[in-house]
């Protein structure tokens, strides 16, 4: 484990190429890091995440993926993704190819792979169509019941990012509230980059069980706050359901999408996301 | 005449009174969530809400604009990976209820919510599948919730993202499920419930003010009616309140100002 500032874990870690699982359920999803990720202009990447929303949409418009993997594409409670469809049914401004799943088939393959596992085996897609356009869903026979299961390749990404709420000196991460599928990335993956809320000397009284990645599991540890917005950080701020309201019309249209990736993510930096998280924060009661 | 609700009140209301206090209920966001909600903060207190986010019983005082909101995680029992999720609590069986949306669904409640046109060519890409293909075959039994038009009641599905009665009669049994499958489907003009022999589903209940030529008019497939049709009881003023207090509080803790536009 190394700290490092954002731009230098994103050097070290991410390159051309490369399957990215950027991972985040609603909670702790790591923006901040996305962004860093268009600044340094990262091509052909495989976008790795169940639910990939808004910031996978500002990274595939513009230019860093050629695929993704997912099981649900969307904004929350809003509606498409723009960029990623205008990529996929337009190749704006790059044709990008899909794979596509279920949660369930996600979350046994992350979790097949930090088990160091070839593939995940579970009760899944009966009478769904994704195994007829989907070669990666196959079918494994049980060979003590007989039963037909389903089969998916384990996740094992070149780098896994997350956000996270802590981290000590050390750099041992913590996190809390709904953790989704970020330890197994983290575990699952060749490299990894943590961002933090806050660097602190000790977690503190917690509970033996809280969900603590060891330092030695990390490939760099970066604290940046706020930098899950506009997803929410527990404890920290709320989600900024407005902004993903907001974002719809901004993503809807490919120039003023462009025009405001340019001030607000090409021409700023990670800091720009602590003042968010201010804002935010004051209201989390 | 005007009555004192919109259909799509009436719509989630009905969805409500069919949830029981004992049910162990998944939960899909939007209008499922609603009705789940409304059902908690009226005739079901103590019935299980789960959240695919991994929320095990959770008591939201606002409705989640995504499936992971803080609201879910800070009201709930306790709060488990998504793998745990999906693994223990789903396909573990844990689950008595499943209760989903979708934006196509066929007469044997078949749910599209992948693509509408050629998966490789699509007219309109949808969000995907997300948790509803294992959803529909682990639990128990299986809600749904649709507001009703042609475009979304169509004869047949152009993908089946996850299985209802599939093509009908024993169709799930043959494919080795033992779970129901959906068992109601609730819209904004009335109630259908799956007809024993076939499973195919069949409208046993009409919401007040709505005519048989209505639904013929909104549904793409020749819709057939139980032997006996009830007329859907309206709101009650409780049920009314309830819901729109329960609205109002979610507009208010979404519609916070944004620093999204610089």
């Amino acid at each position: 484990m190394k700290f490092r500032s954002l731009s230098e874990a994103v050097e070290a870690n991410v390159r051309d190429g490369d399957s990215v699982a950027m991972e985040g359920f609603t909670h702790l999803i790591p923006c901040a890091a996305g962004h860093e990720v268009i600044r340094q202009a990262r091509k052909r990447l495989t976008l790795i995440r169940m639910t990939p929303d808004i910031v996978y949409d500002q990274m595939i418009g513009m230019g860093c993926a050629d695929k993704v993997v997912f099981s649900w594409g969307g904004n929350p409670g809003v509606g498409s993704l723009h960029r990623f469809r205008d990529a996929y049914e337009n190749g704006w401004p790059n044709q990008i190819a899909i794979e596509e799943h279920s949660h369930a088939a996600m979350a046994n393959a992350y979790e097949a792979g930090a088990a160091g596992l070839p593939l995940a085996v579970f009760r899944g897609y009966i009478g769904a169509d994704l195994p007829k356009v989907n070669p990666n869903i196959r079918h494994i026979t049980c060979p003590f019941t007989g039963e037909r299961l389903a089969a998916v390749p384990s996740i094992r990404p070149d780098v896994a990012i997350i956000h996270a709420l802590k981290a000590d000196r050390a750099g041992n991460v913590l996190l809390e509230g709904i953790v989704g599928v970020q330890k197994e990335a983290v575990l699952a993956a060749k490299r990894s980059i943590v961002t933090v809320e806050e660097m602190v000397d000790d977690f503190g009284p917690r509970s033996a069980n809280a969900v603590i990645l060891p330092a030695w599991t990390i490939g760099a540890v970066v604290c940046v706050p706020g930098g899950a917005h506009p997803s929410y950080a527990h404890g920290y701020y709320k989600r900024d359901n407005a902004y993903y309201k907001a974002w719809d019309a901004i993503a809807r249209d490919r120039d003023t999408f462009l025009a405001w990736m340019k001030a607000n993510v090409l021409e700023k930096g990670p800091e720009a996301f602590a003042a968010q998280a201010l804002r935010l924060g004051a209201k989390a009661a | 005449m005007a009555q004192p609700y919109k259909p799509n009140e009436m719509m989630t209301i009905a969805a409500a009174r069919a949830l029981r206090n004992t049910d162990v209920c998944f939960v899909g966001i939007g209008m499922p969530s609603a009705a789940c909600n409304l059902a908690r903060l009226s005739h079901a207190p103590d019935i299980t809400l789960i959240y695919e986010s991994g929320t095990l019983a959770t008591k939201p005082s606002v409705l989640p604009l995504s499936i992971g909101d803080g609201e879910l995680c800070d009201t709930a029992l306790t709060t488990v990976s998504v793998p745990e999720m999906f693994r223990y609590w789903l396909q573990g069986g844990r689950i008595t209820l499943g209760f989903l949306g979708g934006a196509q669904i066929d007469r044997f409640a078949n749910l599209n919510t992948t693509v509408v046109g050629p998966y490789d060519k699509p007219k309109v890409r949808l969000p995907g599948g997300g948790g509803a293909p294992e959803i529909a075959v682990s639990c128990g039994e299986i809600f749904i919730i649709m507001a009703q038009g042609k475009r979304s009641f169509v004869p047949k599905l152009d993908f089946v993202t996850s299985i209802g009665h599939g093509e009908g009669g024993e169709h799930r049994a043959r494919l080795g499920l033992k779970t129901k499958g959906p068992t109601r489907l609730v819209t904004d003009l009335c109630v259908f419930e799956p007809d024993p022999e076939t499973k195919e589903m069949i409208v046993t209940s009409i919401h007040p003010g709505v005519t048989r030529d209505q639904i013929v008019e909104n549904t793409g497939w020749p819709v057939r009616y139980g032997a006996q049709v009830a007329e859907t009881a309206p709101p009650t003023a409780h049920e009314l309140e309830v819901l729109r207090e329960l609205h109002t509080r979610t507009a208010l803790a979404h519609g916070e100002q944004t620093g999204v536009a610089a």
